[in-house]
């Protein structure tokens, strides 16, 4: 979407693996080795991110006791402190790669991500209506952002839905609908008291710190359920980026399967903030990082998920570590690094000529 | 029968409606052209006929079977459309691109099969891409990525191919190159092929059954020999003109008459039909007949 290819430049490699009976998968091994090392990256990052914090653990202590075999004392730090934290984030960052890749795809756009379609913002209006309004629980705002984003999203969608739901139509949209709830944000936070405020501002910023096993599970069975739905789904949405007429042509179901990955990537977005506020860029950046990575054309599901979840975990690590005594919540740490990216996005764009 | 049709269809967007009660049969092994002014709704019929466009009344019928109730992998296995408006994916290959006309025959586990291959390489080399295959397809020429897109549709193996306004933006040796290739494909694989095209001329060389469509409905069908005459461009088009042989084919070669024949053409119109009539219905006399 921003490269321009230019003649030299090697061709994606494919194989094809094929059993007897007929059967045969069809592989690109430059994605598929990108895919395995973000993976090792990602799982290398999480065993660093649990051995850091005020009781530092070397990684050999990490390992030992994820496997159970650690002492009582470590056990602990890390069964019931450290791990759940890592694991909300490696789902939060696959959640919002993988929602991200399949905004982008289907508005075959790279700004047509959830962050900047206003999902963020939806989720953000439901958890200060919670906090604000009702002073609620943590898992009432969770409840509050879950569905704040999902009617965002269905409200983009209705508006944009004209015969088809076209990539242009879905951005304009969205920016729209996007400050309008950040006006509606806005006003929730005058109406707010000094704590609620406070309370607030942290859940904006999106953090990890305090996330423990009640944030995983209903995380992992969101992730169970929608992701091999969208994996099963991924090679009529790579056809539909040659648009609709050729994709229908081709024996697509388009508007169902627009429909309903659009519907998984707002519940995959909508559920990754609700646990973990609205983390910043990390949709926008790890299809496109990916994107580069594999240099293949289509929508890179997997390795956005696993671009995800790598940044996530390292920008966390980064937001504990980098800057010294101060712990600074993970969002603003995605939100420079994907501003940089964004600046560097559109610089490059106006150098290949496309803005 | 012949294996589609359409069958007393009205076609519309939203409310506007296009054609009412249009019945069009496609003749098995035939390249049939479509042709008629701007809007008259060509490009509309071509998308019903791909079960693009449903219609409002009537039906269209693929082997006997109402099109819109068959399987959409099915369909996409026996017609292929090549629209007018399609997106090369950034990055993407030309072999790339070709292969994903195999998409109706794949499953999730049947990804590429070695017929899959077969299939993409052959397209390739009728459509003469095939030392393209490495290539971008936007480093490619127009012309270039035309074939590319045909060799795609043609991946797809479907016995019925039809094509919308397949050499519009090309430049005239590209338009008789892309032609050139329809009418081999024709000949030679024994497709079925329907085009729209806007030139008449290339209409009149190509086909082998030509439908004239003038506010949708047909008003003439056949071989160009047999139904191109200067009483039907004038019909249809609205537009004066001479119709010869072809020096090339000895199919029919429409000259438009020059501008001042047909100035002086309607000035006598105008006042044979006012002077006979209220003037009010000249206009409407050489416009509309």
């Amino acid at each position: 979407m921003t490269t321009r290819t230019t003649t030299g430049k090697p061709a994606p490699v494919t194989r094809s693996v094929r059993t007897p009976g007929g059967l045969s998968v069809r592989l690109d091994v430059r994605a598929f080795t990108v895919v395995v090392l973000l993976l090792v990256a990602a799982l290398a990052a999480s065993v660093v991110l649990i051995g850091t914090g005020d009781f530092p653990i070397p990684a050999v202590d990490v390992l030992k006791t994820l496997v159970g075999d650690g002492s009582a004392s470590q056990e602990f730090i890390v069964n019931d402190l450290r791990l759940p934290r890592v694991l909300v984030g490696l789902l939060v960052g696959a959640s919002l790669g993988l929602g991200g890749a399949l905004f982008q795809s289907i508005s075959r756009n790279p700004l047509g991500s959830p962050d900047v379609l206003g999902l963020g913002q939806g989720s953000t209006a439901g958890a200060l209506v919670m906090i604000v309004l009702f002073s609620g629980s943590a898992n009432q705002v969770a409840l509050g952002a879950l569905v704040g984003g999902l009617m965002t999203g269905l409200a983009i969608y209705l508006l944009a839905w004209k015969r088809g739901v076209h990539g242009y139509r879905l951005v304009l949209v969205g920016i729209g609908v996007s400050a309008i709830v950040t006006a509606v944000n806005g006003y929730l936070l005058t109406k707010a008291d000094i704590v609620d405020a406070a309370r607030a501002v942290v859940w904006m910023t999106g953090s990890l710190n305090g996330r423990d096993w009640e944030q995983v599970w209903p995380l992992l069975v969101m992730c169970a359920v929608l992701v091999p739905l969208v994996l099963g789904h991924a090679r009529g949405l790579r056809m539909m980026e040659m648009g609709d007429d050729v994709s229908y042509a081709l024996g697509v179901r388009v508007e169902r399967t627009r429909l309903l990955l659009m519907l998984a990537a707002v519940l995959l977005t909508a559920g990754a903030t609700a646990a973990a506020g609205p983390v910043g860029f990390v949709a926008l950046t790890a299809p496109q990082l990916a994107r580069r990575l594999t240099r293949s054309p289509g929508p890179n599901l997997v390795p956005s998920m696993c671009m995800g979840a790598t940044l996530l975990i390292v920008a966390d690590w980064a937001s504990q570590r980098a800057f010294g005594a101060d712990q600074l919540p993970v969002g603003v740490v995605t939100g420079v690094l994907g501003g940089v990216y964004l600046l560097w996005l559109l610089v490059t764009e106006r150098k290949a000529g496309r803005i | 029968m012949n294996r589609l049709s359409a069958d007393n269809v009205t076609l519309g967007y939203d409310q506007r409606v296009i054609a009412e009660k249009l019945s069009v049969e496609i003749p098995d092994n035939s390249f049939t052209v479509i042709v008629g002014p701007n809007a008259c709704g060509k490009s509309t019929l071509l998308r019903a006929l791909s079960r693009m466009l449903k219609p409002s009344e009537g039906r269209v019928l693929l082997d006997g079977q109402v099109i819109q109730s068959m399987p959409a992998k099915k369909v996409a296995r026996t017609l292929g459309l090549l629209p007018q408006s399609s997106i090369a994916p950034d990055g993407i290959t030309v072999g790339d691109l070709v292969g994903r006309g195999r998409y109706p025959h794949q499953g999730l586990l049947r990804q590429w099969s070695t017929e899959d291959e077969r299939v993409v390489r052959e397209s390739m080399a009728s459509t003469g891409v095939a030392e393209l295959a490495d290539r971008y397809v936007d480093e490619l020429s127009g012309g270039q990525r035309q074939r590319v897109w045909i060799a795609m549709a043609l991946a797809q193996q479907t016995p019925l191919l039809l094509l919308d306004e397949p050499t519009t933006y090309l430049d005239i040796q590209h338009q008789i190159d892309v032609l050139d290739l329809c009418a081999e494909l024709h000949e030679q694989q024994g497709r079925t092929l329907v085009a729209v095209l806007h030139d008449l001329n290339h209409a009149a060389r190509y086909a082998t059954h030509l439908i004239a469509l003038r506010d949708g409905e047909v008003i003439a069908e056949g071989a160009p020999n047999d139904i191109v005459t200067a009483e039907l461009v004038e019909r249809v088009f609205g537009l004066r003109c001479q119709v010869i042989d072809d020096p090339e084919t000895g199919t029919p070669l429409v000259v438009p008459a020059a501008r001042k024949a047909r100035a002086a053409a309607s000035i006598s119109a105008v006042s044979a039909a006012s002077s006979s009539a209220v003037s009010g219905s000249a206009v409407s006399a050489t416009e509309g007949s």
